[in-house]
């Protein structure tokens, strides 16, 4: 391995930890979400590094851009973006360190006798334009085709249920009443708070 | 591709055509006009009931091996879309009665059989895994379908974390296998098994995590602690529908891939299973003895029913796998009928708000509504497993073929279990024919075609057992 | 294949360096002398009022969600637009079979108002 890619991903690795690190020590919901964008597009520089440029500008889109994009939405719906009191006890701290140090002596370990144990079956040889885009979208429309249009069921149930459990019925009443009689204004909820935006 | 593709799983198509169709269909309904939506998913279940007895088990893969079409998943198909209309005929009247008649819940309930049905004809651990999601996610939606309701909203938070930690562990699980044999698709996994070139301790952590993935599914003990939450949570016509399909389709994904990985992990994954089994009889069954709401107490002895089939699928790593599988499939249908039919009374005994649940509210009940009383006292004879039931012949087949394939300690749990669950069964019967009370049921007619139906079936049914092991032992599965 | 995409990283890198750059240097050399006024949050020469970090309306939650979902179709389109001349006729009905089943959700949506803005 030349020491120019070694930089790279050294200074990647790097700001993966960092970004993760700021995301759990923020005090602020909103600050932690800006660093899980970081993490999640630091992230995906590593995949395109690792050949699988697809899957980076997935995560890009759909973590980066659009789980994010709801998390902020919601972190201000709820408005969680200051933690009060100081966080949950000891105990869970002792134990996510327990826990953290031994995944890290896991790793190390799989490092220093990497080779000695079990070894993965053999993966077949890769042709050169595996991953992507276009190799993707070929596998997709030939052996993976079945999975991909069951893909838009799930997806069209996510919809339903999205839509479902969270428009609220009497609004929509209103709503319709509202577009019946565009005279009569549309009845505002006194028990809400009634947001600026 | 071609049309003999779609063919092979044309059931699954049908149905969730239908489920889309309903879903545009309900849009353009008005209000109190939405037995439009139940009555054309019924049709469509009728249609992919149809599909599946029409069809002919093949033999070969379609989908580029994604999905196989033998005589077991079309055995499924068949049981999940007979299912999927009695759940219709429970909610109909059901949701008109609470004031929530939603086309959704018609088009997320074939949504969500059409997952089901996707499981028995799943080939690849892709598609094991898609057709999870596929059953779960609509479930997960329709339990908290009274969204006014502390309790509902509970239930789909409580089933939809769980169930996500659940598909994690599939999904890891298929990661593993995937390094252990660089395949995912279920002849890799035996061809790389037979040639030697899988790794067996990768195989080996992936097939544990897939059992425990699926064995939430079906809620084995210690996997279990979401069922009675949402089991009461969740409108009472679902739970009949879940109790009795989702468990199905979860012991049709654990016997298609146990009896992959069987021929080489069979000693070190059966104790697992045998363990599991144990477990989840004793637990069930000891815990439904203190329930006092039917709800809950119905919840503890579907997951004391799944101990008993965890016998079956025990029985699968043997020379008897063949009998284990029948013995399986008709259990599934006995409890299935005899469920629906519980459920039916419930869903007749709830009153408004959740209340008429306790066992307290079915004093009375059994006098004052002889027919539903005397379908609750079938239904929970063959619960128990008293001979002259379809649930008698059940149990007799699950454990002779434990004793053939010389699991005497499991059959004796197994008998012990069901000898204790008489307590609780029969005390559903005691409150409602020997107490005073001012219970109250709804008389509708397909509530009461369902708990008379079932009552009829469970009993007519156990007249002729041989010939349905029969059906059953025919619809063999292609071992890859 | 890697450098390739080493020189849009290397783009990337110079084109958000030159702003922050300024940004950097403005801060530098500019003179600090704050002041109570000052320190107000402008918003267009009127008093504020309230917190800058208002709770956001239920709306902008549901628009997400479907956003996300949609999001996720696009991505799995992708690959077919990519390998378009490749795949051939099957595969244009295949996907327009997904966009299908899909815009049934798009209607759904429509029609219960999840996409009007109140």
């Amino acid at each position: 391995m030349s020491i120019g890619v070694m930089l790279v991903y050294g200074l990647l690795g790097l700001i993966v930890v960092i970004t993760a690190l700021g995301m759990l020590t923020s005090r602020n919901a909103v600050y932690s979400a800006l660093f899980l964008v970081l993490n999640f597009a630091t992230v995906a520089v590593l995949y395109m590094t690792l050949g699988a440029p697809f899957i980076a500008l997935a995560q890009v889109s759909v973590y980066a851009g659009a789980i994010m994009v709801l998390f902020l939405f919601v972190i201000m719906l709820l408005g969680a973006e200051h933690i009060t009191q100081r966080s949950t006890g000891r105990g869970h701290r002792v134990l996510s360190v327990l826990v953290a140090v031994a995944l890290l002596a896991e790793a190390v370990i799989y490092i220093l006798f990497r080779g000695a144990g079990v070894e993965m079956a053999a993966l077949p040889s890769l042709p050169p334009d595996f991953a992507s885009p276009a190799a993707i979208g070929q596998l997709l429309f030939s052996q993976f085709l079945l999975p991909f249009e069951i893909t838009a069921v799930i997806l069209l149930s996510a919809v339903i249920g999205a839509i479902y459990l969270t428009r609220r019925e009497r609004q929509a009443a209103a709503r319709t009443a509202a577009a019946e009689q565009p005279a009569e204004k549309p009845v505002e909820e006194p028990a809400e708070k009634t947001p600026i935006y | 591709m071609s049309i003999n593709d779609f063919l092979a799983i044309l059931p699954v198509l049908v149905v969730l055509v239908t489920g889309v169709l309903v879903m545009v269909a309900d849009v353009f309904l008005p209000e109190g006009r939405k037995g439009i939506a139940a009555l054309l998913s019924g049709l469509g279940l009728a249609a992919g009931l149809g599909a599946a007895l029409a069809a002919v088990p093949s033999t070969g893969t379609a989908f580029a091996g994604m999905v196989v079409a033998d005589g077991f998943s079309l055995f499924l198909d068949a049981l999940f879309a007979a299912v999927g209309l009695v759940g219709i005929g429970l909610a109909y009247d059901y949701f008109k009665r609470m004031r929530l008649q939603r086309g959704e819940y018609y088009t997320l309930l074939l949504f969500s059989i059409g997952g089901m049905m996707l499981m028995g004809h799943a080939n690849d651990l892709v598609m094991f895994f898609l057709a999870l999601e596929l059953l779960s996610i609509p479930l997960y939606i329709l339990s908290g379908f009274f969204r006014a309701r502390l309790a509902s909203q509970e239930a789909a938070l409580k089933y939809f974390l769980l169930g996500a930690f659940s598909s994690g562990f599939v999904l890891y699980g298929i990661a593993m296998v995937f390094g252990g044999t660089a395949s995912i698709n279920l002849e890799g996994i035996v061809a790389a098994v037979r040639d030697g070139s899988a790794n067996l301790t990768f195989l080996l952590v992936g097939a544990a995590l897939l059992v425990v993935g699926f064995a939430f599914k079906v809620s084995a003990v210690p996997f279990h602690a979401w069922t009675p939450d949402v089991y009461e949570g969740a409108p009472s016509p679902l739970t009949g529908f879940m109790s009795s399909a989702t468990k199905a389709a979860g012991f049709a994904a654990l016997i298609r891939l146990l009896l992959v990985v069987f021929p080489a992990l069979g000693e070190n994954l059966a104790p697992v299973v045998s363990g599991l089994a144990a477990l989840t009889m004793i637990a069930g069954n000891l815990i439904a003895l203190v329930q006092t709401n039917i709800k809950r107490l119905l919840a503890y002895s579907s997951i004391a029913h799944a101990g008993y089939l965890l016998i079956g699928l025990v029985a699968v790593n043997s020379s008897a796998a063949g009998d284990a599988v029948a013995a399986m499939l008709f259990y599934l249908v006995g409890y299935a009928i005899a469920n629906l039919g519980a459920w039916s009374v419930v869903v007749a005994a709830e009153q408004a708000e959740g209340r008429g649940l306790e066992l307290e509210d079915y004093s009375g009940l059994g006098r004052k509504y002889p027919w539903l009383g005397v379908a609750m006292l079938v239904f929970m004879l063959s619960f128990i497993g008293v001979p002259l039931t379809l649930g008698f012949w059940g149990k007799l087949y699950l454990f002779r073929v434990a004793l053939e394939s010389g699991l005497f300690g499991l059959a004796v749990i197994g008998i012990a279990a069901s000898l204790v669950s008489a307590y609780y069964y029969l005390r559903v019967v005691v409150y409602m024919f020997f107490r005073d009370g001012e219970g109250v049921a709804r008389r509708d007619v397909w509530l009461n075609l369902i708990a008379i139906g079932s009552a009829a079936a469970v009993v007519l049914m156990a007249l002729v057992p041989g010939d349905l092991l029969q059906v059953a032992a025919q619809a063999v599965l292609r071992v890859p | 294949m890697l450098e390739q995409w080493m020189y849009i990283g290397i783009f990337m890198v110079v084109a958000m360096m030159l702003p922050s750059i300024a940004i950097i240097i403005a801060g530098l050399l500019s003179p600090r002398r704050p002041n109570p006024i000052k320190n107000s949050t402008y918003e267009c020469g009127i008093e504020t009022v309230g917190p800058g970090w208002p709770q956001f309306r239920v709306q902008y939650y549901i628009f997400g969600l479907v956003f996300l979902i949609f999001d996720v179709e696009t991505v799995f389109l992708f690959p077919w637009a990519v390998a378009y001349n490749r795949l051939g006729l099957f595969a244009a009905v295949e996907a327009a079979l997904f966009i299908a089943i899909l815009a049934g959700g798009l209607i759904y949506a429509w029609k219960k108002g999840a996409l009007r803005w109140l």
